[in-house]
């Protein structure tokens, strides 16, 4: 009788709207899934576009040749890859839709533009011709044509249709691929040296007291003996710099004696200088496996390579090293400080208003405007510490500067200062977290504080700290605005590391992947060519911040098995 | 539930040669026990000693005197001040803000709070053990010499030496000695309590301080270190703070009962059980408040 009671008045409740007991709280529950659902679907998506487009770039794309309608009624014939097809309003007619495809002709030395948008109605034909190549040039972008024949460095001529045309073609290209390098030889390291040695003599003129121009003048009173040598000096090395300039340009010479005659889709017949030729392929001849190496080939062409064209063709290594080395000298750099900073505030200092207050501030830095960072890097690393460098070390080289300028290292130590918010929180909660029982047994064991916090809380507290610099790491790798006025370049003509001494050269601009992004995306002549680029250079940024967060985390996680303390 | 009977009986089992009627009498003489020198029968001395947190009075002036090479325990309820005194013998208290004391204590004649002692040389003669076991996040091997290690004494063979001595002291070598150098944390809790056992008498202190050192344990680990603490006290002066009547009893040569910050009884634990003197503590070991 009674419980028939009580699930009457249940049944009431619920008719009457309301819910069981159970049930309450259900619809947070739901309303939290949701949120982490659409957090999760924003992030999938994001990587999803950044690795379809990515990746895409790399993919031999068909080339289809088409007869398009012209306005006149008379037809065109145009070849090129399809890069977008979309659907536009039309102006003149109303409620209809246009498809329409965006091709890319590459060409643009005849065409002006690499892109025309193509209305799908106007198009009469498609097919994907045999033997249409797609070659990588020097100069205005890709070209996209049928090779008619090839006249070689020894006079020879070869045609298209005979067998051997493309292996002779890829002779030739290595060829010139070798000359090339050698120019780049002769001219980055024998005259970089011989630049070197110039400037050598310019400052040693600048010792004697005496500019270039004023030589003769000053020359009678004591030191004439000194700047003749010099004078001497400086006519050997240039004769030395005219020697290797003219075999640089012989070697220039002998990059164009070979031409190649070719055929665009709608009949004109052009010759190129096979010198102008990177690579080339075929791919319309190219099955799946051939589509994959060529794919393979292109991502490493991409990941060594270096930029050309105003960085909207070629590699990106320099920018992929430069991210690299900041990033790794950020964490050097900002760790010990953090670290630092935080065993005072948390072990030492007096608990109190003061401390809480810098602790406060410390917070709110991390919330200031990365550009902010950027100009206090400027203006007191850049400026005063790199200047006081300067006058104190390079004063011979002044006025041009050496650190008083942009450069690897001062971009490091403003991205340190811009994360060191993360790393002493980070490590402050480490610290905290250390259990009050072992510090104590280890005072009880006659350490002194400091060797307690060396030998017990410091190795308890390392998986956490090391979690603030993997944090900083991510946020500094990623970071662009301050990099742009400490020392971030749209070229850089060296690495900050080579195999010239001293090997680091830390005051050296470099090129940054963020950086790199906004100059293809937003700088770049030819906006729409560069786009798949700025793809992939995303694509790239994110797998090395997560390939360094990997490795980070791996040291951690040794570290935690290692120091099993969190199972107090 | 443990009967005195058998307690005594793992007492006498677990005694090295020394007549067991030394044990139970305080105070025995040299010639008795056959020791070098005469036993301090005020190993710890503590006089007049009065201490605050804050505002906060937590101890009020407490005498006594701690014979050497006995176990003393300190019992009473919760919040009474037995563990906040044990912390003073190696001033663990100064880590807390705002604290003060009036009063003194002495060990082996000297005050702890003479400005010319360094507080550090001074923890380096009191060994400590807690209630709750917490090794270090190091090997065996290295947390038993920790002491000697802060101590900047690293000669391998004598670290050895000392490894071994203290692990065997603390009825562990057995267990561990194939394993040394593993982390400490793979030990069972028993086992980990009678590594810091090791630790804290590494370094040779005159005084073992134990905080509840078998709160956190299962009774059969809790007799391993009862048994331990009986050998200990060959060597070692033990100062024991314990919730366990039962433990105090079957355990100590001493017994303090402590209440309200006060301390209200001190005397032979025989005759703290059976004819205690003040009603207080009669009250509190028949079990009418806890």
């Amino acid at each position: 009788m009674a419980t028939d009671h009580s699930m009457q008045s249940k049944e009431k409740a619920m008719a009457a709207g309301r819910r069981p007991d159970s049930q309450h709280g259900e619809p947070k529950v739901w309303l939290s899934a949701l949120g982490l659902t659409v957090g999760l679907l924003m992030v999938v998506g994001l990587l999803g576009l950044i690795l379809i487009k990515g990746l895409q770039v790399f993919w031999p794309a068909p080339v289809v040749q088409m007869q398009v309608k012209k306005a006149d009624g008379s037809v065109e014939t145009l070849a090129g890859e399809i890069r977008v097809i979309q659907h536009r309003r039309d102006a003149a007619k109303e409620g209809q839709q246009i498809e329409e495809i965006l091709l890319f002709m590459g060409n643009k030395d005849v065409f002006g533009n690499a892109f025309r948008y193509i209305d799908t109605a106007l198009i009469e034909s498609r097919e994907l011709p045999k033997n249409i190549v797609v070659a990588e040039r020097m100069e205005y972008g890709d070209g996209i044509f049928f090779p008619v024949a090839l006249k070689r460095a020894d006079g020879a001529e070869v045609t298209a249709a005979d067998a051997a045309f493309y292996p002779a073609l890829q002779e030739e290209v290595d060829r010139v691929a070798a000359l090339r390098r050698d120019i780049e030889h002769i001219e980055k390291k024998e005259i970089g040296r011989i630049n070197k040695e110039l400037l050598q003599i310019n400052l040693k003129r600048k010792a004697l007291g005496a500019d270039a121009l004023g030589a003769e003048a000053l020359g009678a009173e004591g030191d004439a003996a000194a700047l003749a040598g010099l004078d001497e000096e400086q006519t050997r090395i240039q004769a030395e710099y005219e020697k290797l300039a003219a075999q640089a340009r012989q070697l220039r010479d002998q990059l164009g004696v070979s031409t190649l005659t070719y055929r665009l889709a709608d009949g004109q017949q052009r010759d190129m200088s096979v010198g102008n030729l990177v690579t080339f392929e075929r791919p319309n001849n190219l099955g799946f496996g051939g589509k994959l190496l060529a794919m393979v080939k292109h991502g490493w062409a991409f990941l060594s390579g270096t930029p050309r064209e105003a960085n909207t063709e070629g590699g990106i290594f320099p920018a992929i090293f430069g991210t690299f080395v900041m990033t790794v000298l950020m964490s050097i750099l900002v760790t010990p400080f953090g670290v630092i900073a935080a065993i005072y505030l948390r072990e030492y200092a007096k608990q109190g208003f003061l401390v809480q207050a810098v602790r406060i501030s410390i917070n709110n830095l991390a919330g200031v405007p990365s550009i902010v960072f950027g100009v206090f890097g400027l203006g007191f690393f850049v400026y005063t510490v790199g200047g006081t460098i300067d006058r104190f070390f390079f004063s011979e080289y002044l006025p041009n500067p050496t650190f008083g300028t942009g450069g690897i290292l001062w971009a490091s130590f403003t991205l340190a200062l811009m994360t060191l918010p993360v790393v002493i929180v980070a490590t402050e909660e480490a610290l905290v977290a250390v259990p009050r029982g072992v510090r104590e047994a280890a005072l009880a064991c006659g350490a002194s504080k400091w060797q307690t916090i060396q030998r017990i809380v410091l190795p308890g507290a390392l998986p956490g700290i090391l979690t603030g610099v993997i944090l900083s790491m991510a946020r500094g790798a990623g970071e662009v605005a301050p990099l742009m006025i400490v020392g971030v370049v749209k070229l850089a003509p060296s690495l900050p590391f080579d195999f010239e001494a001293p090997f680091i050269h830390a005051e050296r601009k470099f090129m940054h992947l963020g950086f790199h992004i906004y100059d293809l995306g937003f700088q770049s002549p030819d906006s729409e060519a560069a786009k798949p680029m700025v793809f992939a250079t995303t694509l790239l940024l994110i797998a090395l911040v997560v390939i360094m967060n990997v490795a980070a985390i791996q040291i951690r996680n040794h570290l935690r098995r290692k120091y099993a303390a969190s199972t107090f | 539930m443990w009967q005195p009977s058998k307690s005594e009986i793992i007492c006498a089992e677990s005694m090295p040669p020394a007549p067991s009627d030394i044990q139970t009498t305080p105070n025995a003489g040299p010639a008795e026990t056959g020791l070098e020198h005469p036993l301090n029968p005020r190993m710890v001395e503590v006089s007049g000693f009065s201490f605050f947190y804050g505002a906060k009075q937590a101890l009020f002036d407490i005498s006594m005197d701690i014979p050497e090479r006995e176990i003393t325990a300190l019992i009473g309820p919760s919040g009474c001040g037995k563990s906040t005194l044990l912390r003073n013998m190696n001033r663990l208290n100064d880590l807390i803000d705002g604290v003060r004391h009036e009063g003194d204590i002495r060990i082996d004649g000297t005050s702890l709070y003479d400005p010319t002692v360094e507080v550090i040389s001074l923890r380096k003669r009191v060994g400590m053990v807690f209630q709750k076991y917490n090794p270090f996040p190091k090997s065996i091997y290295e947390n038993v010499i920790f002491s000697l290690r802060v101590a900047g004494r690293n000669r391998k063979s004598e670290l050895d030496e000392v490894v071994e001595k203290s692990l065997r002291q603390s009825a562990l070598w057995d267990e561990v000695k194939d394993r040394l150098h593993d982390s400490a944390y793979g030990l069972s809790g028993g086992q980990q309590q009678r590594l810091c056992i090791a630790r804290a008498i590494a370094n040779q202190p005159q005084i073992l301080l134990m905080d509840e050192p078998c709160a956190a344990l299962d009774p059969i680990a809790t007799l391993k270190i009862e048994e331990l603490m009986l050998t200990l006290k060959e060597e070692f002066t033990v100062v024991i703070v314990t919730h366990n009547m039962q433990q105090a009893r079957r355990c100590s040569d001493r017994t303090a009962f402590m209440y309200m910050g006060r301390l209200v009884e001190f005397a032979e634990t025989t005759q703290l059980f059976s004819t205690p003197a003040e009603a207080e503590t009669e009250a509190y070991i028949t079990g009418q408040f806890s």
